[in-house]
């Protein structure tokens, strides 16, 4: 695990692209097949699972350093993470650690699995024992799934795409869906001659960028572009080749068999089809709220009870293949023409004969409907005009607008240009901070996490977390005030006395059972610290629900 | 018990039996400094006694005039009814622990102290005591440092990779003591090296004080267009950020630090490379020179104090805490701290820049 360990070093090292690509192109040029699937594997962000539990290891740690475990906790409580904790308290080696990254997950991690307490312990402890502290705080993040370098998949797919001669999109869609870290596959991966890989696999996902009110000047003429309402559901691809049927979420997560009715009207769709669109909770023409579609993911066993109670759609607002030809390359308007055709003209579905009208273009109208459909777009002659669309948007139970430019490519990830998406204006209510847990990563031992609190009759309840909008500036201020003013500690979290005032936005409101409000924040985050509100001044309970019920009835 | 020597007051660590303070944060009359670090040596006392090697570095660090005396590591004095002697704490040039005897009880107070070598600074030597006061900068087991030779390389390797690339190499480091002992260790072989006007200033003083140091070359004598490439500068942590770097254009950046052993310390600075590197004891340092010592009571003043006096106290030993005005505090906003430490004491209430016009 030397070269991992040296090649995150490298990574951990510098801020500059360049010298990271330059790293791994080092890295992967060195190494094993063997050796770079895994590295690929974890930089990637892919995980593998936990068979060891994170109280176990502290405890070993925790003999093995000969401390007491109120010491070891009050290391924690500093460092914030555990993985480096124990890297930093274990006895001081000379070791490194020999053998490759494929033969310390193989032949050590895997062993751990189904393996008794005692020889768990014995591997672990002996691996401590054969590697330096970064090497084990490596092996510790390995080991516990946390493991995160500051790499994204895109500098990785850079870095083998020069070492390889590959096209980047190739490589990316190669590492797409569900692969096993083995040498042959990362043969594949910078191999040449092969195709795309596999069948079922997808495209990278296109995303979109956030649009704030002023820059629409800067988009020209409101007529190139199309919109499109945002969807608040599950971004996936349904993909149907040689007579199968996949559905693959953003976070390349295989759903196929979590939405048994869009599959059922899938199968009349030609073969070599790729669509991108949203899964979403749909009833009776309406979107459903976007927890139910959790609700429904987390069910083990799909019976007829919740498919009827949480029916889905797949609202389809891209073709990314026909007939086997990848379309990402020709523009908006003509893949939107095509996938139109592609779904008109769709076999229907045995079950699905019922329903002679299709309305497409009126998805939140129908009644009764197939679930499969196209996310109409909308296009207007002016920005005003665009804006007014957008503010219908809380009516429509969507989050705003998706704006498409109509002769975009479908590129891979996140650019700013030609997919933007425009929220409504959040929403904005003053709340206290009654509680601080510390953050972890980039963030670790500074208290970061904060629970914010409402009035409901005398009683300050939560109602929302938060952890993102202030600088790092005011983060230092409130993690002092943290500690200064701690009332209880629970774990590592800490109440502390409600008299900040913070600002929080969000985007919407869902019943919570957490909460002691009865009510959850959609996207809550810090605004502003209001200095000059006092806690009494805040909102309650009630204030927040009516201004939401005010809002969504606009 | 008998009754204490040193006790705690508003002023700072006091001494009733010979009626003077130690590192006080208040004007006094007689004021003993352990060290000159600004949150031990601060002007405004009337009269200060220091060890004798640390006495140029204290006089630059005081108001001009200030009224400074300084006797020799280990020579006895006695103040009224006690018999104060300083002694090496391996700190920084002219670091001392503080020995007060009345009545044969002795008591040692340690102000900060580390356990490694440093070529700059005379070696940490324990002192039998009945009661020693310390600090405990770094007192959690995490904190263990790697060897000197270790970092040394780590340095050097840093430095020698960067000029390879045509880079200059800006390691921040505390000005006075850090940056010396940084200077000590790093081949100078590697190329050139410079230093910002916090780290000329106290080199000049280390210097008098005829500690030898390799060549380097102050920022401010260098003309605009002056070449760095290659070149290792170093600068204190209050010129992180600051304009005053722009000049070394495509620059890496590298700390100092004890803080630099947890990831997160560094990593929310935006630092290149951390280097471990503390002129504090670690957590094995500080419990090997509390052992050392034999003292039955244990007083701890800064840093992580909670966990090093309950430590203590399951290891049999009595130990209390001393509240004080050392620095120290957390670990999450020591870098922070250290930053506005250094600004306040190097008062860089002036652009950083007009260090360029003489």
């Amino acid at each position: 695990m030397k070269d991992f360990a040296v090649l995150f070093a490298d990574l951990d090292g510098t801020t500059k692209t360049n010298e990271k690509v330059a790293a791994l192109k080092k890295y992967f040029g060195t190494v094993s097949h063997g050796e770079a699937a895994w590295a690929v594997y974890f930089l990637t962000g892919r995980r593998i699972k936990q068979l060891v539990k994170s109280g176990q290891l502290a405890r070993w740690a925790v003999d093995e350093a000969k401390i007491p475990d109120w010491l070891f906790d009050e290391c924690y409580d500093s460092v914030g993470d555990l993985g480096e904790t124990i890297a930093l308290i274990l006895p001081t080696t000379e070791a490194h650690a020999e053998g490759s990254l494929d033969f310390w997950i193989e032949e050590k991690v895997y062993k751990l699995r189904g393996a008794s307490e005692l020889t768990q312990r014995e591997i672990v402890v002996g691996a401590w024992n054969a590697s330096s502290d970064l090497e084990r705080f490596l092996f510790n993040k390995l080991l516990t799934g946390a493991f995160r370098v500051g790499v994204s998949q895109q500098l990785v797919v850079k870095a083998l795409s020069e070492l390889s001669g590959i096209e980047p999109r190739v490589i990316s869609q190669r590492l797409m869906g569900d692969w096993d870290p083995t040498a042959e596959f990362f043969e594949k991966l910078i191999d040449t001659e092969g195709g795309a890989g596999e069948l079922s696999r997808p495209y990278p996902f296109y995303l979109a960028f956030p649009l704030t009110e002023n820059e629409t000047l800067l988009l020209g003429p409101a007529a190139n572009w199309f919109a499109e309402w945002k969807w608040d559901g599950i971004r996936a691809q349904l993909i149907k080749r040689n007579k199968e049927i996949a559905i693959w979420s953003r976070g390349e997560e295989l759903l196929t068999d979590r939405f048994p009715e869009i599959v059922e009207e899938a199968t009349g769709l030609k073969e070599g089809v790729v669509l991108d669109g949203e899964i979403l909770p749909f009833k009776e023409g309406d979107v459903l709220p976007f927890q139910l579609l959790q609700k429904r993911i987390g069910r083990k066993n799909l019976n007829k009870k919740i498919l009827d109670e949480i029916p889905v759609v797949f609202m389809a607002y891209d073709i990314l293949e026909e007939d086997y030809k990848d379309l990402r390359d020709e523009p908006l308007r003509f893949r939107r023409e095509r996938l139109e055709h592609v779904l008109s003209t769709r076999d229907k579905v045995a079950s699905q004969q019922e329903f002679t009208q299709l309305q497409l273009f009126a998805p939140c109208m129908t009644q009764l409907s197939p679930s499969l459909r196209v996310s109409p777009t909308m296009q207007a002659e002016s920005w005003e005009e665009m804006k007014k669309i957008r503010d219908t948007a809380n009516a429509m139970k969507v989050e705003g607008l998706m704006l498409k430019h109509r002769e975009s490519k479908y590129g891979t990830g996140r650019h700013k240009g030609f997919w933007w998406k425009w929220k409504v204006d959040p929403f904005t209510i003053d709340t206290v901070m009654v509680a601080a847990q510390p953050g972890h990563g980039k963030r670790a031992g500074l208290f970061t996490d904060y629970t914010f609190a409402v009035w409901q009759e005398n009683e300050l309840v939560p109602i929302a977390k938060a952890y993102s909008g202030l600088t790092d500036e005011e983060i230092r201020k409130v993690d002092a005030f943290v500690r200064e003013n701690t009332t209880g500690r629970y774990g590592p979290l800490r109440t502390v006395k409600p008299t900040q005032v913070f600002e929080l936005a969000f985007d919407g409101l869902q019943p919570s059972t957490r909460h002691k409000s009865g009510i959850a924040l959609r996207f809550p985050r810090i605004l502003r610290w209001r200095f000059d509100k006092k806690v009494s001044e805040i909102d309650t309970v009630e204030s927040v629900s009516k201004l939401f019920k005010e809002k969504a009835r606009d | 018990m008998s009754k204490a020597l040193v006790t705690s007051t508003n002023s700072g660590l006091y001494c009733p039996q010979g009626d003077f303070y130690i590192d006080p944060w208040r004007g006094v009359d007689l004021a003993l400094v352990t060290h000159a670090h600004s949150d031990h040596a601060r002007s405004g006392s009337k009269c200060y006694l220091t060890s004798e090697p640390g006495q140029h570095v204290l006089r630059a660090r005081l108001d001009p005039g200030a009224n400074v005396e300084s006797i020799a590591y280990g020579k006895k004095l006695t103040i009224k009814d006690v018999t104060v002697s300083f002694h090496p704490a391996g700190h920084v040039l002219g670091s001392a622990q503080i020995r007060i005897e009345h009545k044969g009880q002795v008591w040692v107070v340690s102000g900060d102290y580390k356990t490694q070598l440093d070529p700059t600074c005379e070696a940490i030597e324990p002192i039998q005591c009945h009661t020693f006061i310390t600090e405990s900068t770094f007192g959690l087991p995490i904190y263990r440092w790697p060897s000197e030779q270790d970092i040394e390389s780590q340095i050097n390797g840093w430095w020698q990779r960067n000029k390879e690339q045509g880079r200059a190499s800006v390691l921040f480091a505390y000005s006075f003591g850090k940056a010396q002992r940084i200077l000590s260790l790093v081949d100078s072989s590697i190329g050139p090296i410079f230093v910002h006007g916090a780290v000329h200033k106290l080199n000049e003083q280390y210097t008098t004080s005829g500690v030898t140091l390799p060549d380097c070359k102050f920022v401010g004598d260098l003309d605009k267009k002056a070449d760095f490439k290659g070149g290792l500068i170093i600068a204190p942590p209050a010129a992180f950020d600051s304009p005053w770097t722009k000049r070394f254009g495509d620059y890496s950046s590298g700390y100092a630090s004890g803080w630099m052993r947890v990831r997160g310390n560094r990593r929310r600075q935006s630092i290149d490379r951390g280097f471990t590197l503390s002129d504090h004891a670690d957590w094995n340092g500080l419990l090997e020179i509390i052992s050392a010592t034999g003292a039955e009571e244990i007083i701890v003043t800064h840093g992580f104090s909670q966990p090093l006096i309950k430590y203590l106290r399951e290891t049999g030993k009595q130990a209390r805490g001393f509240k004080t005005e050392y620095r120290g505090e957390e670990s999450e906003l020591a870098i922070a701290n250290e930053k506005l430490a250094e600004a306040y004491e190097e008062d860089l209430e002036k652009p950083p820049a007009k260090e360029d016009t003489p």
